[in-house]
């Protein structure tokens, strides 16, 4: 049974997955899960995933929750190119560090301003106050600041010359808000 | 190796409690949150993001626990054991879920219930309204469930049979609040004997001395009330309560 990936590519850790397993060419079923229908809460998901989210990896018996976990499986399982998850002890430290530090920061701003600016008022047909939008807005305006002068500073990449994961998780963040019609490139040509 | 760590601040204690358990020597450097000392010039120099733990080991300076813990690990693997990052592939997988997971629930949550019990008074000069309090116990207590039900089972540890990364970091959240008078331990028999299982890994008087300051919590507020940083601080700190 091939690897199963179950994925809603409206999902900023879906797409992380299903680009780092397309651009190391590791086979994979794709099993695309709708999270606006609910799907998580199947009774057949909750077995693959108790946690009921996306993304969710089931390689025969094994399953795996949480995007992080599961782009470090299959870069040891597929032995993909060192850049990705550098063996070096400072650069592999780096690439945890941003993985660790974004859960809280630029990952949970960026789905806010996805949430306040296109779920909540075009989905759920709900006005957002824009208290609450400006006050989302500073907060994803400090991660990305932070990105740029902590994590990338004059290095091409988030590890150094080399893309990593840390770039492919940030990267996928970053393009959320986008979605929702707020360029957040703008002015920022680094 | 120099670690910069204020205690009340759980991935402190588990990048201290860690360090301690494998006998990696370290030199404690004391950042005092609730003076505000992160915020000060000498601190920015170390680390702009203005957080703790940091780790500086040599002219390399690192954030995050989690990335340090995985440092450490990888530094020092001639002598730290397997179990706490094994190796295998599937356990490591089991390891690094739990690790990734914990940010947004147990980490959040438990950290939001001590914020609430133990800050939000001297911060907002008013009691946590009642329905704010509720909902950040409720958000914890499931949480809880999830820890019990998806990541222990029927385990002795995280990963099966052997204390891992993910147990220290899992215990040191969910110790958290305890010090606020919110013993989350209370009607969890399962919760309750794996927190021995792992304290008894550590060492109870290790682990006993890494809880002190947080035990210790009730005098926080009075601390906080009396230090000229606190206007400087406040509006840090409501944001927190949004």
């Amino acid at each position: 049974m091939a690897l199963e990936l179950y994925l809603d590519l409206y999902s900023q850790p879906c797409r992380s997955v299903y680009i780092f397993a397309k651009k190391n060419n590791i086979p994979f079923d794709l099993r695309r899960l709708s999270l606006l229908d609910g799907e998580q809460y199947g009774e057949e998901f909750g077995k693959i995933n108790m946690i009921r989210k996306a993304p969710a990896l089931r390689d025969g018996d094994f399953c795996l929750a949480e995007s992080i976990a599961i782009l470090l499986y299959l870069a040891e399982k597929f032995q993909t190119p060192d850049f990705w998850y550098p063996a070096d002890l400072q650069q592999r430290a780096r690439v945890n560090e941003y993985l660790s530090w974004q859960h809280m920061a630029i990952r949970m701003h960026g789905s806010k301003m996805f949430w306040l600016r296109l779920l909540i008022p075009k989905v759920l047909g709900v006005e957002v106050p824009q208290d609450k939008l400006d006050a989302a807005l500073e907060d994803l305006n400090g991660s990305l600041k932070l990105i740029e002068e902590k994590f990338l500073q004059d290095r091409p990449f988030i590890a150094g010359d080399h893309i990593s994961l840390a770039d492919l998780v940030a990267i996928v963040e970053v393009m959320q808000p986008v979605g929702s019609g707020l360029d957040v490139f703008e002015g920022d040509p680094s | 190796m120099e670690l910069y760590l204020d205690m009340h601040s759980p991935p402190c204690r588990l990048v201290f409690l860690f360090a301690k358990a494998v006998g990696i020597p370290f030199e404690f450097k004391h950042v005092e949150l609730s003076a505000g000392q992160h915020y000060s010039e000498e601190f920015g120099k170390i680390s702009m993001i203005r957080k703790v733990p940091v780790m500086k080991d040599g002219s390399f300076i690192l954030t995050e626990s989690i990335a340090i813990l995985k440092y450490m690990v990888q530094k020092y693997s001639s002598s730290v054991a397997d179990h706490w990052y094994p190796a295998d592939l599937q356990q490591r997988a089991r390891v690094n879920e739990y690790l990734s997971w914990q940010h947004m629930n147990i980490r959040a949550h438990a950290s939001k219930v001590f914020l609430l019990r133990a800050v939000f008074p001297v911060i907002m000069g008013s009691e946590v309204p009642k329905e704010k309090m509720d909902a950040a116990v409720e958000d914890l207590n499931q949480s809880l469930n999830l820890l019990e039900e998806k990541f222990l089972e029927n385990k002795q540890f995280i990963v099966g049979d052997k204390i891992s990364l993910a147990d220290i970091v899992a215990l040191i959240e969910v110790m958290q609040p305890l010090g606020t008078g919110l013993n989350v331990f209370e009607g969890r028999p399962k919760l309750s004997a794996w927190r021995e299982r792992v304290k008894k890994e550590l060492g109870e008087k290790l682990f006993d001395e890494a809880h002190e300051v947080i035990m210790k919590v009730g005098s926080l507020p009075e601390k906080m009330q009396n230090n000229s940083q606190l206007e400087m601080l406040r509006p840090k700190f409501q944001k927190l309560f949004r």
